[in-house]
């Protein structure tokens, strides 16, 4: 009876048994690199916007407070995003002639929001409130990221459900006195070691940590 | 007694009169000389009709939701639990078979073992069906499994559930193994043997490169060993787990120490139960009456009354401790089960898992292969009907009178359920079909037994003769 394989089988069949195994944990830890990539996170992917609005000019350059614009961020579940109007507080007196702010000056005139594009969107079952976290003195730029410096708008975290838990799971590495929640270039006082005042802050705010990784706490 | 019955001799497990040729020749052309015949046709079409009509009922499940079933509150267990654990119990027997029996050295077991551990296969299959689908949104079942992802989220490993997909992953995993470990030898056989090219490798392919040299025969021996002792744990494990589903929840009627074992023994009865169904038609239908003998049928009813006597002990202690527990609930519970709303299910399944069951004792009924593969089928039913009645009868009338409710199956139910039988009638005629029923090289093995003991008996007659 002839041979139905060649020789040189037993060398490709050891090989495929052997690379499968590979070839799984390739596929699976490919599929993890691309589900935390840029690509599907959009972490400092810029958004196109119908104005190119700089936080870093206005915030670094003209120090403008973050609740001159995003009014209901203390007390709200949404930071607010400002009228028209609100631009129109200083731009119906400077740089009314400028072409970018055409945009801004059509939506005045027709009465007509302009469409921002939104860069930190949550899923819709995910309850997040920006006022609890204001509160009990979680900074804007430990979500945010250095706004001041960005030209133009970026996210500079992935939003996953894994971030949320890294804070949530640890808050005493991210928490900040209250007053300071709105400070740039916030870092703990000297001589004071970030861990043992966020352990500190965590006991005065009576906030309870074993019940911020409860499911409720974020889905309902 | 015995000198009473002198004609009552313990039958053969193999018929006498088998060389190796024979074997070798009579298993393989079930597969390489197309027996197609009309009843394997006939079978095969009852099964993929039913398949397409499963298909149909899963897309229409995926596109409206679990509320096409009759499930709600109170009752958000309904068929799928109920299947699930019917076929996981089916599943047992093969592993029971194969890998405890082996370890046992009961010669026995060789000829049905093949077959029983491909049920188990497909039982485990048509099993591990039903809680995906009944998860609300299937395409999300990898969420039980512990990898690595951005919610951060592992499995909740105080759920019973998720001890569940881990037993029962393990199950099919070792199962599918042991089967294909034992095919190897019988896969080159029939490699040798085909003649169509395309055959040959397919059939060669699987054989992974055997040439029964004794090297490979000491790997196989020993890897087969190997996993017949991890299989024997698992046998009693995956239903044990199985019963912790329901015995971890505080749920009269479910909360229960008697459950693991009471569960196993359920799942061994069920399991042989359907070994019998499908041996009896398969030994008439190929003509095998000379390899599934008498002795192997007989030997089952006895497993199958032994575990059936179990599992009335199981029911007895159930109705016992409900009382003796003196807790309103448990009271009520099993109150409910006998004289509620369900009573006519309990009772028939009284009737089908302990009365029926009896008939074995006689000697007469246990050779009598029509009577035989009666009960089979009326413990196949008793079976489900209990998993019915432990499911649904706890679970509709609880603590509160006012959250009482009752269950029926829909039309899309009983279309998954009776779908999940013709998805495992399928694959079994494909088996069939496709892979030799019976383990050609176990089967060369027990020629050779044989032979030798007729030797011995020729020796000790000729030396007592003069």
């Amino acid at each position: 009876m002839s041979q139905i394989f060649h020789p040189s089988m037993n060398t490709i069949s050891r090989v495929s048994i052997f690379g499968a195994l590979f070839f799984v944990l390739g596929t699976l830890g490919i599929v993890y690199g691309i589900f935390g990539s840029p690509y599907v996170t959009q972490v400092h992917v810029v958004r196109d916007q119908p104005v190119p609005f700089s936080h870093e000019h206005h915030v670094s350059a003209l120090g403008l407070d973050c609740r001159y614009c995003h009014t209901s961020v203390e007390n709200s579940s949404f930071a607010g995003i400002p009228p028209t109007e609100t631009c129109m507080t200083c731009h119906s007196q400077i740089w009314t002639e400028s072409p970018m702010l055409e945009p801004v000056r059509a939506s005045l005139r027709n009465n007509e929001p302009i469409r921002w594009n939104r860069v930190h969107d949550l899923p819709d079952y995910v309850f997040f409130n920006h006022g609890i976290h204001i509160n009990k003195g979680i900074g804007c730029t430990s979500c945010h990221g250095r706004v001041d410096k960005m030209p133009l708008m970026w996210k500079n975290e992935p939003l996953t459900m894994e971030w949320c838990l890294s804070c949530h799971r640890a808050p005493e590495k991210h928490i900040r006195p209250r007053e300071d929640v709105f400070v740039m270039d916030w870092a703990p006082p000297a001589g004071k070691d970030q861990i043992a005042l966020g352990k500190e802050l965590l006991k005065q705010y009576d906030i309870p940590v074993h019940r911020l990784t409860d499911c409720y706490t974020c889905h309902r | 007694m015995a000198t009473d019955q002198p004609e009552r001799v313990q039958e053969p497990v193999l018929a006498p009169g088998h060389t190796f040729a024979s074997v070798t020749d009579k298993i393989s052309a079930l597969v390489l000389e197309r027996p197609y015949n009309w009843r394997w046709f006939a079978g095969f079409t009852i099964g993929f009709v039913l398949v397409m009509m499963l298909l149909t009922a899963i897309t229409y499940l995926l596109l409206k939701g679990v509320g096409i079933w009759g499930i709600n509150i109170p009752v958000g267990w309904g068929f799928a639990i109920v299947n699930f654990v019917w076929w996981i119990g089916i599943g047992h027997a093969g592993t029971l078979i194969s890998a405890i029996l082996l370890l046992l050295k009961q010669e026995w077991r060789t000829s049905i073992n093949r077959f029983a551990e491909a049920m188990t296969l497909f039982a485990v299959a048509c099993a591990g069906m039903f809680p995906l689908l009944h998860m609300g949104r299937p395409w999300f079942f990898y969420w039980l499994a512990p990898y690595p992802n951005t919610m951060a989220l592992w499995p909740q490993w105080r759920s019973p559930l998720v001890w569940d997909v881990f037993a029962v992953s393990t199950y099919a995993t070792v199962s599918l193994l042991f089967w294909f470990v034992g095919l190897i030898p019988d896969l080159a056989t029939l490699r040798d043997r085909a003649r169509h090219p395309f055959a040959r490798i397919v059939y060669g392919i699987l054989a992974m490169g055997w040439r029964g040299s004794a090297v490979h025969w000491h790997r196989y021996r020993t890897a087969y060993l190997l996993l017949a002792g991890l299989a024997t744990p698992l046998v009693v494990s995956v239903h044990t787990v199985v019963s912790f589903d329901f015995t971890i929840g505080i749920v009269p009627g479910w909360h229960s120490t008697i459950f693991p074992p009471y569960f196993v023994a359920g799942a061994i009865y069920s399991g042989f139960a359907m070994v019998l169904t499908l041996a009896i038609p398969l030994r008439k239908a190929f003509k095998l009456e000379d390899m599934i003998t008498m002795h192997h049928l007989e030997n089952m009813a006895k497993v199958l009354l032994a575990t059936g006597l179990i599992v009335t002990y199981g029911y007895v202690m159930e109705t016992f401790t409900s009382w003796y527990s003196a807790s309103t609930f448990e009271e009520f519970m099993i109150n409910n089960r006998m004289f509620g709303p369900y009573a006519h299910t309990y009772w028939m399944l009284i009737l089908c898992n302990c009365v029926t069951v009896q008939i074995l004792w006689s000697s007469r009924a246990r050779s009598s292969v029509p009577v035989l593969f009666v009960v089979s089928i009326i413990v196949n039913i008793g079976m489900w009907l209990e998993r019915y009645v432990i499911v649904i009868t706890s679970l509709h009338r609880d603590f509160v009178p006012a959250a009482w409710g009752m269950y029926h199956g829909t039309f899309w139910d009983y279309a998954t359920y009776f779908g999940s039988i013709g998805l495992f009638m399928a694959l079994l005629f494909l088996f069939i079909r496709f892979l030799p029923v019976i383990s050609i090289t176990e089967m060369r093995e027990l020629v050779a037994e044989t032979q030798e003991r007729e030797e011995a008996r020729e020796a000790m007659t000729q030396g007592t003769a003069p």
